[in-house]
C-alpha cells in the first residue's frame, strides 16, 4: 500500500525530497528509503528520467515510431526477436502490440537520415522481420501525461474569502 | 435631493479587513495562500460539454427551476453520495451559485425580526444576507477547544423565542471543521425540540478527509426542516460557472422559486448543460482532486507541527486555521507583517467573524510546490518573531 503510494508520487515527480515524500505517504523517512531501495532492486523502479522538451533547446532530434511485422521464432515467440531489437542503443522503446502489426519500435536519432539508416541497415535485414513502416513524429503535444506547452498562470485573486 | 439609499443596506458593515485587502491588491509579486476557490481547472469533459452546448445553439433560458435533466442527475447524485432523496421536480431549484440559494432561502423564510443563528468563524455572506432578508443575525462563537465544531449546547444557549433559522456551514470555510453524525444528531434534537429550521450550506461536502460527509437532512425528522444548499464550485472546481442548487420541502422551494424567477429568471444555461456532465460523469475527477487536497492538508499539518504552531487538524474543505496567539499580535497585524516582510498573503481570521481573532486562514488550494515555498517563508517569519520575543 505504501509502496503503491510512493510509486504514484515519484512517477509524477522523481525529484520529490525524501522528507516530503515521507509526510505524504504517512511514514518515517527510513522506511520510505528502505521501500525505495527495495523497489529499485526489484526493478520495479527502473530509472529516474527527466521529461525534456527538446524542441525548445534547438538541438535537432528526430523520433520515429516504427511499426514492425515479424515472424515469431519457434519456441521463443516474440521475445527473442524483441531482445534482438531492443539491444540497439538507438531503440528508445519497444512494445509488443495487438492489431495490424507486432512491434512498435520507438527510435530516436539526430537526423532523419540516421533514423532511416538504422531502419534499412539494422532493422529491416533481420531475418524474422517481414515489413516495417516508419512514422516520424512532427510535434509532441503531450508526453508522459504532461502537456509540453507551459500551463496558464494562476489568474485567481491573491485574496478571496 | 433626497437620500437615494436604503438605510438598512447602508448600515451593513463593510468587511472589517478591507484595509488589508487593499494592501494585498498592491502587492502583485506576493505569493498567496489566501484564495477560497480551487486551483484546479474545471475537468476537461465538463468544459468540452459546455462548448458543445454552445455549438448546438443551446443559448436560451431554461425553465425557472432549472434544466430538468440536471435536476434528475442531481437527485441521483444525492442518493448515491449522501443517501438523500429529493424529488427533482418539486423539491429542487438550480441557482446562481450556492450564494443565491442562501440569499433566497433566507428571504423566503424570514419575517422581520426573526433571529438567525450563525456560527462563526464562517463565510462572510450569512450575516449580511440575513440583514437583507429583514432577519436579525445572532452569531455563535465557535471555540478552538471544540475544534470549531458547533455543539448542541452552544446552539441551545443562543435560542430565544425569536429564533427561527440556524445556519449550518459545515464543512467550514475558514476553519476546515466538519460535523459528524453524532454531533448532527444532537443538533437535530435541539432543532426539533425548539421547532427551528436549518439552512445547511454543504458546498464543501465532497471535500472531507476522515469520513464521508453526512448531511443533517439525512437525520430522521430533519428533512422537513432543512434547506440543503450545495453546488459545483468547490466539488468540481467550477466557481466561475456560478452554479448551485437548493433542496428543500416543496412549500419552501415554491417560495424560493418565486423570488428566483422574478430576480434571476434562471441559472446560466451553458453552466447547466456543463453541470449535467459534471455531476453524472466526474466522480473520478472529484475524488482525484480530493486526494490531492488531502495530500496537501497532511503536508501543511506536518509543517505547522514542525514549526510548533498550534493548529487543530481540520477534516474538511481546503483550509487550515492555525492559531497565532503566542505572538501577541492581532490577526490583521500578523497578516500585514507577513505580507510586507515575506510577501505571503493569508487571510486574517477576523475576516470571518470577530471570534476569528488570533487565527489565520491558510488555503491549500495551491500546488504543493507553492505551499512549500509559502510555508518556508512563514517558518522564517515565525522564527524571526520568536527571536524578537526572546530577545526583548
Amino acid at each position: 500500500m505504501m509502496e503503491e503510494k510512493i510509486l504514484n508520487y515519484i512517477e509524477k515527480n522523481s525529484r520529490i525530497d525524501l522528507h516530503e515524500l515521507a509526510v505524504l505517504v504517512d511514514a518515517d523517512e527510513a522506511s520510505v528509503m528502505n521501500a525505495l531501495e527495495e523497489l529499485e532492486s526489484k526493478n520495479i523502479i527502473c530509472g529516474y528520467h527527466t521529461l525534456i522538451n527538446w524542441d525548445k533547446v534547438g538541438v535537432e532530434k528526430v523520433t520515429a515510431l516504427i511499426e514492425v511485422r515479424v515472424t515469431p521464432q519457434r519456441g521463443m515467440g516474440f521475445d527473442k526477436v524483441a531482445e534482438h531489437i531492443y539491444h540497439y542503443p538507438e531503440v528508445n522503446a519497444l512494445y509488443l502490440i495487438s492489431g495490424g502489426f507486432d512491434f512498435m519500435v520507438i527510435i530516436e536519432g539526430k537526423t532523419l537520415r540516421e533514423v532511416s539508416e538504422f531502419v534499412s541497415a539494422k532493422l529491416s535485414p533481420l531475418e524474422s522481420i517481414l515489413s516495417t513502416k516508419t512514422n516520424f513524429i512532427l510535434k509532441k503535444y503531450k508526453d508522459h501525461g504532461t502537456v509540453m506547452q507551459a500551463g496558464h498562470k494562476d489568474e485567481r485573486a491573491l485574496i478571496l474569502p | 435631493m433626497r437620500n437615494p439609499l436604503n438605510s438598512r443596506i447602508v448600515d451593513i458593515e463593510p468587511s472589517g479587513i478591507r484595509k488589508f485587502f487593499d494592501i494585498v491588491s498592491e502587492m502583485t509579486d506576493a505569493i498567496s495562500l489566501g484564495v477560497g476557490e480551487p486551483d484546479f481547472d474545471t475537468p476537461w469533459r465538463v468544459r468540452d460539454e459546455a462548448i458543445y452546448s454552445l455549438e448546438q445553439g443551446r443559448t436560451f433560458y431554461t425553465s425557472n427551476a432549472g434544466l430538468k435533466e440536471l435536476k434528475v442527475e442531481i437527485a441521483k447524485y444525492l442518493v448515491r453520495r449522501f443517501e438523500l432523496e429529493y424529488d427533482p421536480y418539486e423539491e429542487m431549484l438550480i441557482t446562481v451559485g450556492g450564494s443565491e440559494a442562501i440569499d433566497i432561502a433566507l428571504r423566503a423564510m424570514l419575517e422581520p425580526g426573526d433571529e438567525v443563528l450563525i456560527p462563526q468563524p464562517s463565510f462572510v455572506c450569512y450575516v449580511p444576507c440575513t440583514i437583507m432578508a429583514n432577519g436579525t443575525p445572532v452569531t455563535i462563537d465557535l471555540k478552538e477547544e471544540n475544534d470549531f465544531r458547533l455543539t448542541a449546547k452552544e446552539l441551545e444557549e443562543h435560542i430565544t423565542d425569536k429564533t427561527k433559522v440556524i445556519i449550518l456551514p459545515f464543512p467550514n470555510n475558514p476553519t476546515g471543521a466538519v460535523l459528524e453524525k453524532e454531533e448532527l444528531e444532537a443538533i437535530a434534537k435541539v432543532v426539533i425540540d425548539h421547532d427551528l429550521f436549518v439552512l445547511s450550506d454543504e458546498i464543501y461536502s465532497e471535500l472531507t478527509y476522515l469520513d464521508k460527509h453526512v448531511s443533517i437532512a439525512s437525520i430522521p425528522g430533519m428533512r422537513e426542516r432543512t434547506v440543503l444548499i450545495n453546488g459545483f464550485s468547490k466539488s468540481h472546481a467550477m466557481t466561475g460557472w456560478r452554479l448551485g442548487y437548493a433542496c428543500a420541502p416543496k412549500i419552501i422551494i415554491e417560495q424560493m422559486l418565486k423570488i428566483h424567477q422574478y430576480a434571476i429568471m434562471c441559472a446560466p444555461t451553458t453552466s447547466q448543460y456543463a453541470a449535467v456532465t459534471a455531476i453524472r460523469d466526474c466522480d473520478r475527477e472529484v475524488s482525484d482532486m480530493r486526494e490531492e487536497y488531502n495530500d496537501r492538508r497532511r503536508y501543511l499539518m506536518h509543517r505547522f507541527k514542525e514549526m510548533g504552531v498550534k493548529c487543530f487538524e481540520p477534516f474538511g474543505a481546503f483550509y487550515m486555521f492555525p492559531s497565532i496567539k503566542e505572538f501577541g499580535m492581532t490577526s490583521d497585524e500578523f497578516a500585514t507583517r507577513l505580507l510586507k516582510t515575506k510577501k505571503v498573503a493569508v487571510v486574517p481570521g477576523t475576516a470571518f467573524g470577530a471570534c476569528g481573532e488570533g487565527f489565520l486562514r491558510i488555503s491549500y488550494a495551491y500546488s504543493l510546490s507553492n505551499l512549500k515555498e509559502a510555508l518556508d517563508r512563514i517558518e522564517e517569519f515565525i522564527n524571526e518573531l520568536r527571536a524578537e520575543q526572546s530577545g526583548s
